[in-house]
C-alpha cells in the first residue's frame, strides 16, 4: 500500500529526514512515533504528495511520488498537525468544500454518513468555530475521509486535546481500524500508539526500529520475570546465571527480577533449579515493559537503523 | 474550472460571512458614484457646468467634436469621474487578494486545500475570481446608476450619449475587468510571497499607482482618454493578465509556504 525507500528531505543544510525505508500494508495501522522536530510531519507531508523529496523514492498504491502526484492526493487523505477548519462556515459547508475538491461523487450522502458516525449531525449548520477542540478534531478527521482515501495519515491527532476530547477522536480511529483502513499514524501518545498499531516505526531524523509493540519490548529488554521468594538470599541469584538462556539477574529485597528469551519453558527450568537450592517460591511473574519505555531508551540511544524495514510481523 | 468554481464560491461564503467586508465592497462604488453625481448636479444647477473651455486643458477640446463649449466642460468633468470605474475594479478587490494565501496560511486552513488534488492554477484563479467578479459587477452596477444619474442630471442630451460612447463602454466593461485581473493576479503573488497579511494588504495596494497616474494626468492635462488610449490599454492588459497569472503560479511555493512560513 505504501513504500518508501531510501526517502530523504533536507532543508538546506538541515536533514529532516534521512534514508528512510519502510512498507506499509493494506489494512495495517501503522505508528510513527518521534520526539518534536523528529521530522514526522515532514514525512507525512512528502507521503501525502504536499512536498518533494530530495533523495529516495515513494509509492502510494503503486503511484510513484513525483510523478503522480495529482492521482496520490486523490487517494491519501491527510489531518494536519491543526484542524484547519473555515471557522465561519457552518460544519457541513466545511465538508461540502473538501468533498467537491475531491470529485465526491455522492457529496450529501457522504456530508451525512461522517456527521452522523461523528455525532455531528445536530451541529451540521453550525459554524465551525463554535465547536469543541475535540469535535473539530473529529470533523478535521471526517473531512480526511469523506473521498475514502486509500491511506489515511493523521498527523498528532489527540495532540492539544483534553483527555475527554482525545478520548472521543481514539474511539473513532479505533472504529477505523475496525473498518480495516490503512492509516499512517503520528503521535506522541504512547499508550494511544500501543493500543491501535499494529506495527511502529520509532523514528528520530532516521529510523530507529520498527517492529510491533510487543516484539520492540522483546527486543530491547527481553521478558523480565520476578521471582517471589520467601526470605531474602542474595545466593539464589548465583544459582540462575549459569543458565544460557538468562540474560541477567537482580536481586531486589525477596525478589529476583530475570531476564529471558522464552518464560514459558526456562521458568519451570528456574523454578526447579531455585527449589533445589533451598529456595522457596511464592509465585512468579512477568514484568510488562511499557512502549514509553521503549521509546525513550531507543530514542536516547540514537541507535543506527539497523531494524530498518525488518519486522517480525 | 469546476475545482476553479468551487474554490470561488467557498471565497464567497467565506468572505461574505463578514459583513464589514461586505460594506467596504459596496461603500466605494456607492461613494464614488454618488460623489459625481452630487458635483454635477451642484455644477449643473448654477445654470452652466461649472467649466468654460477655458479651465479645460486645450486638447481635450479636440475629444469635444459635436458639443458646445459649455458641454464640453461638462463633459470634461463626465468623463474625468468615468476613470474612477476603471480604479473601482482594481482597488476594491486587492484587500481580499492579498488576504486569500497569507490569511488561509495564518488560520491554517491552506494545507489541507493544499493536500487536495487541486492545481496552483485553479487555486489562484479560483481566489483572483472570487475577488475580483464582486467588485467588477458591483462597478457595472455603479455605471449603471451613474448613466442614469448624468442623464437625469446633465444639462446637455449630448453629454449623455457621449457618456454611452463606445470608448467608454470598452472602459468599464472591458478595461476594468483586465484591470481588476492584473491588480488581484498581482495581490495574490504579493500574498504568496509574504508571510504577514498586513504586508501583503500595504504592497497589493501600489498597484493602483498606475491608475491614480492615469485619473491625475487626465485632471493635469497630460493624459486623455481617447478610443487609441483605451483599446491599447486593453490589448495590454490581456497579455499582461496572462503573463501576471502564469508568474503568480510558478512564484507559488508550496514547500515554501508550508515549511517556512510561522
Amino acid at each position: 500500500m505504501l513504500k518508501t525507500d531510501r526517502l530523504t528531505k533536507r532543508f538546506g543544510d538541515k536533514l529532516a529526514v534521512d534514508g528512510l525505508t519502510l512498507e506499509v500494508e493494506s489494512g495495517e495501522v501503522f505508528g510513527f512515533l518521534g520526539p518534536n522536530g523528529a521530522g514526522k510531519t515532514t514525512t507525512i507531508r512528502m507521503l501525502a504528495a504536499l512536498i518533494g523529496p530530495s533523495e529516495g523514492s515513494a509509492w502510494i498504491s503503486g503511484l510513484k511520488l513525483g510523478d503522480h502526484d495529482d492521482a496520490i492526493r486523490s487517494r491519501v487523505g491527510v489531518l494536519t498537525e491543526s484542524p484547519g477548519l473555515y471557522d465561519r462556515l457552518g460544519v457541513a459547508r466545511n465538508l461540502e468544500f473538501f468533498a467537491a475538491l475531491y470529485d465526491v461523487q455522492d457529496i450529501p450522502g457522504q456530508v451525512e454518513k461522517y456527521l452522523r458516525m461523528l455525532g455531528l449531525w445536530e451541529k451540521r449548520d453550525d459554524p465551525a468555530g463554535t465547536l469543541s477542540k475535540g469535535m473539530r478534531q473529529k470533523l478535521a478527521i471526517a473531512r480526511a475521509l469523506l473521498h475514502e482515501p486509500e491511506v489515511l495519515f493523521l498527523d498528532e491527532p489527540t495532540s492539544a486535546l483534553d483527555p475527554e476530547a482525545a478520548r472521543l477522536v481514539r474511539e473513532f480511529l479505533t472504529t477505523l481500524k475496525q473498518e480495516g483502513r490503512t492509516i499512517f499514524l503520528c503521535t506522541h501518545n504512547l499508550d494511544e500508539a500501543d493500543r491501535l498499531c499494529d506495527r511502529i516505526a520509532i523514528f528520530n531524523t532516521r529510523l530507529l526500529a520498527l517492529d510491533t509493540p510487543t516484539a520492540l519490548r522483546r527486543k530491547l529488554y527481553g521478558r523480565t520475570v520476578v521471582f517471589h521468594l520467601a526470605g531474602s538470599d542474595g545466593r539464589f541469584a548465583e544459582t540462575l546465571e549459569p543458565f544460557d538462556f538468562v540474560h541477567s539477574v537482580q536481586t531486589m529485597d525477596n525478589k529476583l527480577v530475570v531476564t529471558l528469551e522464552a518464560p514459558e519453558t526456562q521458568n519451570p527450568i528456574l523454578v526447579r533449579a531455585l527449589v533445589q537450592a533451598g529456595a522457596e517460591v511464592q509465585f512468579v511473574g512477568e514484568v510488562r515493559r511499557t512502549l514509553e519505555d521503549v521509546y525513550l531508551q531507543l530514542v536516547e540511544r540514537g541507535e543506527a537503523g539497523s531494524d530498518s524495514g525488518k519486522t517480525s510481523r | 474550472m469546476h475545482k476553479i468554481w468551487v474554490i470561488t464560491r467557498k471565497e464567497w461564503a467565506e468572505v461574505f460571512k463578514n459583513r464589514f467586508v461586505l460594506f467596504t465592497i459596496a461603500f466605494l462604488p456607492l461613494m464614488l458614484t454618488a460623489l459625481p453625481l452630487g458635483v454635477l448636479y451642484a455644477a449643473g444647477s448654477g445654470g452652466e457646468a461649472g467649466l468654460s473651455s477655458t479651465d479645460m486643458p486645450p486638447q481635450f477640446a479636440q475629444i469635444c467634436q459635436g458639443l458646445s463649449g459649455e458641454e464640453c466642460g461638462e463633459y470634461y468633468l463626465v468623463s474625468t469621474f468615468l476613470i474612477l470605474y476603471m480604479l473601482m475594479p482594481l482597488a476594491i478587490p486587492v484587500t481580499i487578494a492579498a488576504y486569500s494565501i497569507v490569511g488561509e496560511k495564518a488560520t491554517r486552513t491552506l494545507e489541507p486545500v493544499l493536500a487536495a488534488p487541486i492545481s496552483t492554477l485553479q487555486l489562484l484563479v479560483g481566489k483572483a475570481l472570487a475577488a475580483s467578479l464582486p467588485a467588477i459587477l458591483v462597478t457595472w452596477f455603479g455605471f449603471g446608476v451613474f448613466a442614469v444619474g448624468v442623464r437625469l442630471i446633465s444639462v446637455s442630451p449630448g453629454v449623455s450619449a457621449k457618456l454611452l460612447d463606445p470608448v467608454w463602454l470598452v472602459a468599464v466593461f472591458i478595461v476594468g475587468p483586465l484591470l481588476a485581473l492584473a491588480a488581484v493576479s498581482v495581490a495574490v503573488m504579493v500574498s504568496s510571497r509574504v508571510n504577514d497579511p498586513r504586508v501583503a494588504e500595504q504592497v497589493s495596494m501600489l498597484v493602483i499607482l498606475p491608475l491614480l497616474g492615469l485619473f491625475f494626468g487626465q485632471i493635469a492635462g497630460l493624459i486623455y482618454i481617447n478610443q487609441r488610449l483605451i483599446l491599447l490599454m486593453a490589448g495590454v492588459l490581456v497579455v499582461a493578465d496572462a503573463l501576471l497569472l502564469t508568474l503568480a503560479t510558478q512564484l507559488f511555493e508550496r514547500e515554501t509556504i508550508l515549511t517556512r512560513w510561522k
